[in-house]
C-alpha cells in the first residue's frame, strides 16, 4: 500500500475517534448529573468535534477526491469508519461514560504529546493544538474517577463496574497494524508500543488513588480501525448523518 | 510590525475594531487571533488562528474580519486559518487583559508554560468584581470553551475566568 493511502487511513482513523467520541459525549447535553458537569461534557464534546474537523479536512485533501470535512463525516458508511471501538460504546450511565473517557484521555494525551513531534507538519500542528485541550479533559476524567472510586459504597461499586466493562476495549488503543508501523518508521506516527508502559502506569496511579482495582482480564476486543464495528456505530451514524443525507443542500 | 505599508497599517487599525462575538469588549487583535497581515502581490493576506478547536465563534470571527476588510475597501484580500503555532492565552495583549477584567472576566493568570496550572494545582485567581483572592473554582469548564467557572467567597458573586491554554 502506498504511503499516501496509509496516511489517509491513519488521519481518517484519528478524525473518526474524536468525531464519534465527541458525538457520544454530546448525548449528555441537557442530561448531565449536575449543570456544571453537563457544561463540562458539552465543552469536551465541542473540543473533540473541533479536532475532528481538522483531521477530516486533512483526510479529505489526502483522499484524492477533493472531499471536504463534511463529506468525510456525513457521506461515509459504517464500514468506512476507522474509529476505536471504545469511542462508539453506548453512553451508559455517568460511570460508564467516565470509564470510557478516562482510558481514552490517558491514551489521547500521551499520543498527542508524541504526535506533536510528527514529521508530518499538518499532523504536528493539529496535535499541538489538541494537546492543550486534552490536558484539561484528562484532568477532568481523572479527578472524577478518584471522586467516585474513593466515594460512597454505591459510587465505588458503579465506578468499578464501569472500569471493568470498558477494559476489553482498551487494548486497541495501544496496538498498531503493519500499515501504521510503516508510518511509525517514517516518523509520522508515534509508536504505540513505546506509549504502552507509560499509559499503564499512569492509569494505575489514578486507579490506585481511587481505591479501584485494575481489571485482570487480558483478552481484548479490536476491529474498529479495520472497519469492523459494534452494532452501536450504525445508530450513531443514522442520527448524525440523517439531515445532510435527507437534505443535501441544507445550510445552517 | 516593522516596515508596514499604509495598507497593512490600515488593515491592523480596521481589525482592531472587530470584536469577539462572545466577549464584545475585546478585539480579535487584542485576543491574539490575528496572527499577521502581509501583502502578497495584489492580495492582502490576513492569517487568523482559532482559540479552541471547536469554538463556534471561529466562523463568525472569520466572517466579521472579511466584512470589516471589505467595508474598509481593502480588497482584494484573503483570510487564511493557520494552526501552528497553536493559539495560547499568553497571546492576549495587556490591553486585552485589562478589558477582560473590566468586563467581569478574570484574565488568564499565567502563561501556559506554567505546568502547575495544567497539572492540577489550583492557581490563585482574583475576583474581577471585588479584587479578593479568596476564590474557588466551581468547574474548569464554563459558559464558553475558553472559560472556567469560579465563585468569590468574599463578595459571593460567581464569575468567569479566562483559562490558560
Amino acid at each position: 500500500m502506498s504511503q499516501d493511502k496509509s496516511l489517509y487511513n491513519a488521519v481518517t482513523h484519528l478524525g473518526d475517534n474524536v468525531l464519534i467520541l465527541g458525538h457520544r459525549i454530546s448525548e449528555w447535553c441537557g442530561h448531565g448529573p449536575v449543570l456544571e458537569q453537563d457544561i463540562a461534557m458539552t465543552n469536551i464534546s465541542l473540543d473533540l468535534i473541533g479536532q475532528a474537523r481538522m483531521y477530516l479536512d486533512y483526510a479529505g485533501k489526502l483522499s484524492g477526491e477533493n472531499k471536504t470535512d463534511d463529506d468525510m463525516a456525513y457521506k461515509r458508511d459504517v464500514l468506512d469508519f476507522k474509529n476505536f471501538l471504545i469511542c462508539e460504546l453506548p453512553t451508559g450511565d455517568f460511570a460508564d461514560t467516565l470509564a470510557r473517557q478516562f482510558f481514552f484521555d490517558q491514551w489521547h494525551f500521551l499520543f498527542l504529546h508524541e504526535l506533536s513531534k510528527s514529521s508530518d507538519e499538518t499532523l504536528a500542528a493539529i496535535a499541538q493544538k489538541s494537546l492543550k485541550e486534552v490536558t484539561y479533559h484528562k484532568r477532568w476524567s481523572s479527578e472524577w474517577i478518584v471522586r467516585l472510586g474513593d466515594g460512597t459504597a454505591e459510587s465505588k461499586e458503579k465506578m468499578q463496574r464501569g472500569i471493568d466493562d470498558v477494559w476489553m476495549f482498551t487494548g486497541e488503543l495501544l496496538t498498531q497494524s503493519d500499515e501504521e508501523l510503516t508510518l511509525v518508521e517514517a516518523g509520522i506516527l508515534p509508536s504505540s508500543e513505546k506509549l504502552k508502559n507509560t499509559w499503564e502506569k499512569s492509569c494505575e496511579e489514578v486507579l490506585k488513588e481511587a481505591t479501584l482495582s485494575k481489571p485482570e482480564e487480558e483478552w481484548m476486543q479490536s476491529g474498529g480501525k479495520e472497519g469492523v464495528h459494534t452494532e452501536y456505530l450504525g445508530f450513531i451514524l443514522a442520527e448524525m448523518q440523517f439531515l445532510p443525507r435527507a437534505y443535501p443542500d441544507a445550510q445552517w | 510590525m516593522v516596515d508596514q505599508t499604509p495598507r497593512i497599517s490600515k488593515a491592523w487599525k480596521v481589525l482592531s475594531t472587530v470584536e469577539d462575538p462572545e466577549i464584545p469588549v475585546i478585539s480579535v487583535v487584542d485576543l491574539g487571533i490575528v496572527r499577521n497581515v502581509v501583502e502578497e502581490g495584489e492580495n492582502l493576506v490576513v492569517n487568523i488562528t482559532p482559540t479552541y478547536s471547536g469554538c463556534p465563534a471561529t466562523q463568525v470571527i472569520e466572517d466579521s474580519v472579511k466584512e470589516a476588510l471589505d467595508l474598509a475597501d481593502l480588497r482584494p484580500f484573503q483570510v487564511n486559518t493557520v494552526l501552528s503555532p497553536a493559539w495560547s492565552s499568553a497571546m492576549i495583549s495587556d490591553e486585552g487583559r485589562q478589558k477582560l477584567k473590566e468586563y467581569g472576566i478574570a484574565p488568564p493568570a499565567d502563561e501556559t508554560t506554567d505546568k502547575k496550572a495544567l497539572m492540577g494545582e489550583d492557581r490563585q485567581i482574583t475576583c474581577p468584581n471585588c479584587g479578593s483572592n479568596n476564590t474557588l473554582m466551581v468547574s474548569q469548564f464554563g459558559s464558553t470553551p475558553c472559560k472556567a467557572h469560579f465563585k468569590c467567597k468574599d463578595c459571593l458573586e460567581p464569575f468567569d475566568y479566562f483559562k490558560c491554554l
